[in-house]
């Protein structure tokens, strides 16, 4: 009994991959009669909840049909495992079941969002609505009325000037982290820690304390900038630090060696190697600020005419243009207005974030030293053959 | 780079020589330029409390310390009385329903990415992480709004209607919409990216030796992860927590939309009426009179500043002083 037991619950390794140095172990513990019971009790489960929950139930609704349907087949599903397996591998499948609706958990509402507010938002999409602005659209005027033109030139200006500010800012206090260092190198990491836990909203309170009314510049696109470069600082500097931390200790050593200075060997080498890394850093910073919202309506106000000035006057931006119009009632043209520009405010981001993943993946650091080892072994692998065909090697 | 060398090097002595290099201009402007910059974002911070103190004095002149706990909030009132106690109440009841969705979810989803997903799966899982997080919280906040609170409020009122018994649980049965728990949902599926990064981060640091002798002692794969990966990254759980935490209290525009404010404390989490800190600042703001409402207003971004900083620098040193946390980057 016990010597089943073990044998049972002991997971099936499969082979360690050949010469791989210090890879852990795969397991694969998915065999065909761990699917039929996985099948089996999922069928079951649904037609036992098909035939309680709707028979005895007013209501039913689909989110409760299927919220019990998973509760009687993590049950049955169990059940039937400590059945035919023993309570340890029972134990072992129900937490793998949980885990995993833990993760859909987490897909699920992303597909949810972004498929709800397209469904929503695309119908009264026009080309026009990209161009023109909310200056001559009322409350009873149809959605398709004007558009978002003039909060489409505010973001780009705000988050253009804002990226202009914190991104040499940020890279600059990366370098000090990793190139210089010194006694005020954990302090510093520190507080850019705090600093990215510091609420948008308190960084919109600050620039409105001190640009807004402190220096009584007024309601400006600027101040938006100042508040969001504020929130992009620490991430640019995380991101950019993190990058600048994977290049070689060994291409710094050479430049110094060769007689660069320290100027010298950050400018022409370090950075050029981190370039790609250091882009996507800075996507990533924009990708966040250009949706934040608690700040703008503490600094830049918003407005529904065309201002393309940032440094005078109230500036309407994407998201304050969706959090302003949303609280109209359902069904009026400006609730509808709202819907479509939240799918032009979705396009933006996912847009920064694939460019950001795509030049992330394309030219990372990892990648380019495995392409340039796999270069490096066909180099060889040709020079062998060389050295075998003439019997001496050449070059 | 030119070496000066400390004069005389005596054999006896069995010291280091010290090395005083002597940097060109260039070098110099540029150490400057890069410590200066470290030095900025530091005062920056500094800055921020500090103005954030001047502009609340007037607010703290008026109130003393019956600020703290005081619940109306009406400072262009005729009696100019405002203050943060029920407030802060309803912000921290918001975050802690957010955390209570949220840490699951996150530990599960940062189990899976790590011992469960094929390797494939594992990279195009945490890019989508990372793309939750980069959803701008308007987005989340319409969602909520349009989407979830009609489909929650059978939700809240099956809740009422068959666990009405525990007090929290308790409503009059009429509005469940702008609830505390609608807020909290929502949120937690904000906060649930930064979690399931730190913890994911913080598991993968495991020792695989460890985890291989757990499995090559018969442990099978759930006995692993119990009795390696979690005791492991523990710090990491409470750190992602608390820093999630600290996400959720500040979160503005997601809580704005959803709840319908109140100034009262009460326990009834189901029931329509929730208040947080910063959907109030970003609420009032429009109203607020410059003798009286924007000082009020400042005071209360104060406090939560405070308490962020607070949560988030126990989350690091949570993170950094714990064995897995070694190296983890929050």
């Amino acid at each position: 009994m016990v010597g089943a037991q073990l044998e049972a619950e002991t997971p099936k390794v499969a082979s360690v991959g050949g010469g791989g140095a210090d890879r852990p172990i795969r397991l694969r513990s998915i065999h065909s009669d761990d699917l039929i019971l996985l099948a089996g009790a999922a069928v079951a489960s649904l037609c036992l909840v098909a035939l309680l929950y709707v028979g005895l139930t007013a209501q039913p609704t689909v989110a409760s049909f299927i919220f019990w349907w998973f509760i009687a087949f993590v049950a049955m599903y169990w059940l039937a495992v400590r059945r035919v397996e023993g309570k340890l591998v029972a134990k072992d499948r129900l937490w793998t079941v949980l885990i995993s609706a833990g993760t859909a958990a987490l897909v699920v509402p992303l597909v949810l969002i972004i498929g709800f507010v397209i469904y929503k938002g695309v119908a009264t999409l026009t080309p026009h609505f990209f161009v023109q602005t909310a200056e001559f659209c009322g409350q009873l005027d149809a959605a398709t009325c004007g558009g978002v033109g003039h909060a489409i030139v505010g973001t780009v200006e705000e988050v253009g000037i804002a990226v202009v500010i914190a991104v040499p800012l940020g890279v600059l206090c990366a370098v000090f982290l990793n190139e210089i260092g010194g006694p005020f190198k954990r302090p510093v990491r520190l507080i850019v820690d705090a600093m990215s836990g510091v609420p948008s909203i308190v960084a919109g309170l600050f620039i409105y304390a001190v640009w807004v009314v402190g220096l009584n510049r007024g309601f400006s696109g600027f101040g938006a900038s100042l508040a969001l470069s504020i929130l992009m600082l620490p991430t640019i500097t995380r991101t950019s630090e993190e990058v600048l931390r994977l290049v070689p200790g060994g291409l710094r050593e050479g430049a110094l060696a060769l007689g660069a200075s320290e100027w010298r060997t950050v400018w022409g080498v370090v950075l050029p190697t981190a370039r790609s890394g250091l882009i996507t850093a800075v996507i990533l910073g924009v990708a966040r600020s250009v949706g934040e919202t608690a700040p703008l309506i503490l600094t830049s106000f918003g407005s529904s005419v065309f201002n393309a000035s940032p440094l005078s006057g109230a500036q309407e931006a994407l998201p304050h243009y969706v959090y302003q119009y949303i609280t109209y009632n359902p069904g009026t043209g400006p609730y509808q207005r709202a819907w479509s520009a939240a799918v032009v405010l979705i396009a933006l981001v996912l847009g920064l974030f694939t460019l950001a993943r795509v030049i992330g993946a394309r030219t990372s650091i990892e990648g380019r030293q495995r392409r340039a080892m796999k270069r490096a072994r066909a180099r060889s692998a040709a020079h062998d053959a060389e050295i075998n065909l003439n019997g001496v090697p050449v070059g | 780079m030119s070496v000066a060398i400390g004069q005389g090097i005596r054999a006896a002595e069995d010291k280091p020589r010290k090395i005083l290099p002597s940097r060109g201009r260039a070098d110099r402007v540029y150490r400057r330029l890069a410590s200066g910059a470290g030095l900025f974002t530091l005062l920056i911070l500094v800055l921020i409390g500090l103005f954030l103190v001047i502009r609340a004095l007037p607010a703290f002149r008026q109130m003393g310390l019956a600020f703290l706990t005081t619940t109306q909030w009406q400072p262009d009132g005729v009696r100019h009385q405002f203050g943060i106690a029920a407030i802060l109440y309803w912000t921290a009841v918001i975050a802690v329903i957010a955390l209570l969705i949220a840490v699951p979810i996150s530990i599960a989803g940062a189990l899976f990415i790590n011992e469960y997903a094929p390797r494939r799966l594992r990279r195009s899982l945490t890019a989508l992480v990372d793309l939750l997080a980069a959803i701008p919280s308007v987005i989340y906040g319409i969602w909520g709004l349009a989407f979830l609170q009609p489909q929650f409020v059978g939700v809240s009122k099956w809740i009422t209607d068959n666990l009405g018994f525990v007090p929290i649980f308790k409503t009059n049965g009429v509005n469940y919409a702008g609830s505390a728990l609608i807020a909290g949902v929502v949120v937690s599926l904000m906060v649930v990216p930064i979690c399931t990064s730190v913890m994911r981060e913080v598991f993968s640091q495991t020792p695989p030796s460890e985890k291989e002798a757990a499995l090559a002692l018969g442990a099978s794969r759930w006995g692993m992860i119990r009795a390696v990966v979690l005791p492991f990254g523990r710090g990491g759980i409470i750190g992602g927590a608390m820093l999630g935490l600290g996400r959720a209290l500040g979160e503005t525009i997601a809580v704005a939309l959803i709840i319908s404010p109140v100034t009262v404390i009460s326990p009834h989490i189901l029931q329509s009426g929730a208040n947080s800190v910063a959907a109030l600042i970003a609420l009032q703001f429009g109203e607020a009179t410059q003798k009286y409402g924007i000082p009020a207003l400042m005071a209360a971004g104060l406090s939560l500043f405070v308490v962020t900083l607070v949560v988030n620098f126990f989350a690091s040193m949570v993170v950094a002083r714990s064995r897995s946390g070694k190296g983890v980057e929050i």
